[in-house]
């Protein structure tokens, strides 16, 4: 079977298949909420999404454009405020997954999305961090979901808006934190997984067609590949099937810009 | 007990020039009438407050009210950059914009720590983040019983607070409902709070014993303003126009469209115009 698909088409597939139906998840708004709500609507039915406006236990049938919108609201199980979100939820310890995106990583995943440029005199000013800081420390672990290339996958951020793994080895067990930070990269061309003992993200599996220089042309540092290197299973026709109907539903809702 | 006026006067009589100001409302209930208002009546020097900047404080920044913002994340939420704020930060246009950065589990802590009159919030957060590197506010302390080192940070304390509510009754209660953001604790924690609403009504009507109202005596102000939160949404009253907020950025991203848009939509308007945005919202399908 030749059936088609787009390369963000397997990023968000690939992102979704890591999540697991009992697990708790705090959602971002764009990929990962894409990802989360196609894992609810596939193999993870029981999934708990969580988003920072509030919203326990939503099942939006569309993507919400921000991370707010009604459609998160009314789909809840319950609201609760944006104290206590950030206290009793997050920083409380009763969410499994927090599920990022970013503007730029590094090798140990920790992510910008501050500035690029100096903080005071910025080349590009980013919206910053939002829930993102807490998030990455709070969560039992962190999959990351973001589309490769040179200036996103850099050597050395600018800005350390929300740690990954920082300086690599047992730097998080350092500062005291007890989460695991992240596990999973999922991204347009391949799946990262920290190192056991270094924490460098390293490459377990390459989407299908893609090649190892191809991965290495999009990254700003030298790669490691796994061992043990798999092909990531293609989309299968329902997941492939779900993701274009939810997609069309968000589009059909949110109207076009003029 | 809090005036019921209307949002010229209220803004007129509770925000002045140089105010600590902050508008809430996280995506939902943003109180867009109340910041038009504020740029009609040229405020200046502000210090804005908020975690989610959103299309009110682009507006203001790009009309000169703002000397310093105050937020967590600075963004068109789904859509991309704020540019009027990015034209600040990175140009100085129209004037230089000094900021003072946090996240999101900051912003809420220190309004929670106002709400609370206490000086300062306690967490834990800002861990292995260049944040505290350029925000002289974050602070960290040592927990007296286990020596757990948690961040802290400033309680906020505005001057006035402004945020858009549902409905309120002719005693100046106001009820909030669906995604209620952190406004709760920005009213009670500002010394003046203004709160615009969809309607005023003789009774708050059935609700949940647990719902969110803000007892009369703890606001100063209400105008009621309907449609007052658009292009953001009223629970039970419009949706979000997502497509408004998709438009924004074509009209944000270059000054001279962005300053036509406000002339047009703000400076030669009132209040009552957002009363067109309580009809049904237009889908993709018109």
């Amino acid at each position: 079977m030749a059936e088609t698909y787009t390369s963000n088409e397997m990023m968000t597939i690939a992102a979704a298949r890591a999540l697991r139906n009992e697990d708790v998840c705090f959602v971002g708004i764009g990929m990962p909420s894409a990802a989360a709500n196609l894992a609810r609507l596939t193999h993870a039915p029981g999934i708990t999404l969580i988003y920072e406006s509030g919203t326990i236990a939503t099942k939006p049938d569309v993507l919400p454009l921000s991370i707010g919108d009604s459609e998160l609201c009314e789909t809840a199980l319950t609201t609760v405020s944006v104290p206590e979100m950030f206290r009793y939820w997050l920083q409380g310890g009763r969410i499994t997954v927090g599920f990022l995106g970013g503007a730029q990583i590094d090798k140990f995943a920790n992510l910008n999305t501050t500035v690029v440029g100096p903080y005071d005199k910025p080349k590009v000013r980013l919206p910053g961090g939002g829930g993102a800081p807490e998030i990455a420390t709070s969560c039992g672990e962190i999959f990351i979901i973001m589309a490769q290339g040179k200036r996103s996958f850099v050597d050395r951020l600018d800005f350390i808006t929300s740690l990954g793994h920082g300086e690599g080895g047992d730097h998080r067990a350092r500062l005291g934190l007890k989460t695991t930070g992240p596990t999973r990269l999922v991204t347009d061309l391949c799946i990262f997984e920290p190192d056991p003992t270094t924490k460098e993200m390293t490459v377990v599996s390459i989407h299908p067609g893609v090649t190892r220089e191809k991965i290495q042309e999009n990254t700003g540092w030298p790669l490691r590949f796994a061992a043990q290197i798999a092909e990531t299973p293609p989309p299968t026709p329902h997941e492939l099937e779900t993701l274009r109907a939810l997609h069309a539903r968000t589009a059909a809702a949110h109207g076009k810009a003029a | 007990m809090p005036r019921i006026t209307t949002l010229a006067e209220a803004v007129e009589a509770h925000v002045r020039d140089g105010d600590a100001v902050a508008m809430e409302g996280f995506t939902h209930l943003i109180p867009h009438a109340a910041g038009h208002e504020i740029i009609r009546q040229k405020r200046k020097d502000l210090t804005l407050i908020r975690m989610t900047p959103d299309l009110i404080y682009d507006q203001m920044i790009g009309m000169g009210c703002a000397r310093k913002i105050v937020f967590s994340w600075g963004g068109n939420p789904g859509v991309g950059s704020l540019h009027r704020l990015r034209d600040a930060v990175e140009n100085g246009w129209p004037q230089p914009l000094e900021i003072e950065e946090h996240s999101h589990a900051a912003m809420a802590n220190a309004y929670e720590a106002g709400a609370a009159g206490l000086p300062c919030a306690i967490f834990r957060g800002y861990v292995g983040t260049d944040l505290p590197k350029v925000n002289p506010k974050i602070k960290s302390v040592q927990c007296p019983f286990t020596g757990e080192t948690l961040a802290a940070v400033p309680a906020q304390r505005p001057d006035v607070a402004v945020v858009h509510a549902q409905k309120a009754d002719r005693a100046g209660n106001v009820l909030i409902d669906g995604i209620v953001g952190v406004q709760k604790e920005v009213v009670l924690a500002s010394k003046r709070a203004i709160v615009t609403v969809e309607e005023i009504v003789d009774d708050l009507g059935p609700r949940s014993f647990n719902a969110v109202v803000l007892p009369a005596w703890t606001v100063t102000a209400i105008a009621e303003v309907p449609g007052g939160a658009y292009p953001s949404y009223a629970q039970g009253y419009y949706a979000r126009d997502n497509a408004f907020y998709k438009e924004w950025d074509a009209i944000a991203r270059e000054r001279d469209t962005f300053l036509a848009w406000m002339q047009t939509n703000v400076i030669e308007q009132g209040p009552e115009i957002f009363a067109a945005h309580t009809r049904p919202l237009r889908t993709a399908a018109e």
